[in-house]
């Protein structure tokens, strides 16, 4: 079992949440907040991953990340290398592949605040930073919490864009779908087996936790009598 | 004094209110007739095109002069229709959550004040799912009154909530605003409430303000047709006037060919069409063995067109012999029928004191 794979795919998806989890919250609440024109079309950006072939995503992101690209130039600078084949450029693909899985969720369970408790909020004095610490998060937090579970799952188990975008360099890009790819390339079948397993379990486990969790908390909500 | 001047396209309002201060005013109107959208432009969270709203003097919004003052900076108490409690937040949390500013330990002092005001101590670690519709009305108040608010709006409170858990609420409010002594203006639709807990009454009509005054005043002596339209008046009769006496403020005005003696009535020019109106409880009926009938008012001879009995009350739908074409409702108690021999057919005598008929602008 490659564990230096494991360890490089829990990174990058705590990575990927550090950055997309307040990303999140702010996109997807003023999405659930305002009405302008246009809304539809950035909407159909942010769900575009996930229609994409996940190739498709890969060419993009490497030709933008490469010495070629503006973008590619401006992070060789910054960085003294490009983003491509790098982790710091399957951070950011991941990011950009999990836009929708993150934003999505939480945009719906904004939605879900309604406008009287919202505006309660107001009357009671609130400022907009203790109405959304207060009452909005924990209100829209089954919907926080299946975004991070989505995005988490969803990180361990991307294959394609990690290919293209990261390749597989041990310990820098090659992620544990990576690994079990290679393994099973390698007519290993004992290492794949026993790392899909514990990518199964590991799955398992987030997802059932995070429905024990939001169920929990819907509970509180509903009427005992 | 609380001054509102509102103009709007939509929903459309035209609107310039004074309401006195310390004094429980009912905005009364149809459903969408915009007393909603007054009671949010009032708490800042309906921006509308025009707005010029002063509460004792304190300017909370003047789009003349681009002052706008944010709903959490206006000292108001705010109770919507379906309550708007925090669903994660238990009974005592709630009412905190509009004591932010205060440390701590008072924020639960003066918490728990509110809720024993609003007659919901005991309850206070429950959450809203485990209340009841008439304690979940009584949290959103005691929420409400916890800022020691300027002014106190609620909106159709008691919509929906059962009858009777309504009329015990009444009571229990009339209380608390007599404890408060604050400026409570109360939107519904239902007159019986209004006039139950109201000093004051204010008929809107599409964004419109139609009358003000004292609750009495207005249910007795709506005074335009719109206005008894609006109070459910039934009896609204158009007719024209003979006489009028400048100095007495007596007229007299004609129905068919009857004519009736009106008291108090403003100055009417003769022959000049107009509107009059009498509430059913005021036309009386007059005892076939009548004696002393010369105090009654215009007595009159009329035939039962209809009869509805309801529990409390029957409502005797008349046609006046000599009268207009309009028939004229009354209302007697249900045992005065078989007393009087009130049936469909049967011809009998009302009387109208000419103090009870009312003048209406058109």
């Amino acid at each position: 079992m490659d564990i230096t794979a494991i360890t490089l795919s829990v990174k990058l998806a705590f990575w990927t949440l550090l950055f997309l989890v307040p990303l999140s919250i702010g996109v997807g609440r003023w999405l659930a907040r305002t009405t302008f024109r246009g809304k539809l079309w950035i909407e159909a950006l942010i769900a575009l991953p996930l229609v994409l072939p996940p190739t498709v995503v890969g060419y993009y992101l490497l030709v933008s990340m490469g010495s070629h690209s503006p973008l590619g130039r401006f992070f060789e600078q910054l960085l003294g290398s490009t983003l491509a084949f790098s982790f710091e450029g399957l951070v950011a693909a991941s990011i950009l592949v999990n836009i929708p899985f993150a934003v999505l969720p939480v945009q719906r369970s904004f939605e879900s605040v309604s406008r009287d408790v919202r505006e309660a909020a107001q009357c009671c004095g609130m400022s907009t930073w203790q109405a959304l610490r207060r009452i909005e998060l924990p209100l829209a937090w089954p919907g926080i919490l299946s975004a991070t579970v989505l995005t988490f799952g969803h990180t361990l188990g991307e294959f394609g864009v990690v290919l293209m975008v990261g390749g597989n360099i041990p310990g820098e890009t090659r992620t544990v779908s990576i690994a079990i790819y290679d393994r099973i390339q390698a007519f290993d079948q004992t290492a794949a087996g026993q790392m899909a397993l514990m990518l199964l379990l590991l799955s398992l486990v987030t997802v059932g936790v995070s429905y024990v969790l939001a169920e929990k908390w819907l509970h509180r909500f509903r009427s005992q009598h | 004094m609380i001054e509102v001047s509102l103009n709007h396209d939509a929903p459309p309002l035209d609107l310039d209110l004074k309401i006195k201060s310390n004094q429980t005013t009912a905005l009364v109107g149809p459903s969408g007739s915009g007393k909603t959208s007054i009671l949010r432009a009032i708490a800042g969270l309906l921006k509308t095109q025009r707005s010029c709203i002063k509460v004792d003097k304190t300017i909370w919004s003047d789009s003349d002069q681009g002052v706008w003052r944010a709903t959490a900076n206006r000292t108001l108490g705010y109770v919507c229709q379906n309550y708007a409690l925090f669903p994660h937040l238990t009974a005592l949390q709630n009412v905190e959550s509009a004591l932010l500013h205060l440390p701590e330990s008072e924020r639960r002092k003066q918490a728990m004040e509110s809720l024993e005001k609003a007659c919901i101590a005991g309850l206070e670690d429950r959450l809203p799912a485990n209340l009841s519709g008439g304690q979940r009305q009584r949290v959103a108040m005691a929420r409400a009154i916890a800022r020691r608010p300027s002014v106190l709006l609620l909106d159709e409170p008691f919509s929906a909530l059962d009858r009777s858990t309504a009329k015990r609420l009444y009571i229990e409010l009339n209380q608390l605003f007599l404890e408060l002594h604050t400026t409570v203006i109360l939107v519904t639709h239902d007159l019986d409430e209004a006039a139950q807990l109201a000093e004051h009454l204010c008929l809107i009509h599409h964004g419109r303000q139609v009358q003000y005054g004292t609750t009495n005043e207005m249910l007795r002596r709506p005074t335009s047709v719109e206005a008894a339209q609006l109070l459910d008046f039934k009896n609204i009769i158009r007719t024209s006037c003979t006489a009028s006496n400048r100095e007495t403020s007596n007229s007299q005005i004609q129905w068919g060919d009857l004519l009736l003696e009106v008291e108090n009535a403003p100055t009417l020019s003769p022959n000049s069409p107009l509107f009059w109106t009498v509430r059913p409880s005021d036309v009386t009926l007059v005892r076939a063995d009548g004696k002393n009938t010369s105090e009654l008012g215009n007595l009159l001879h009329a035939i039962v067109d209809e009869l509805v009995l309801l529990r409390e009350w029957a409502v005797v739908t008349l046609k006046v012999v000599n009268g207009g074409p309009e028939r004229l409702q009354m209302q007697l108690r249900p045992s005065a029928l078989s007393r009087h021999q009130v049936r469909i057919g049967a011809k009998i005598q009302i009387a109208i004191h000419p103090s009870v008929i009312i003048i209406l602008d058109e």
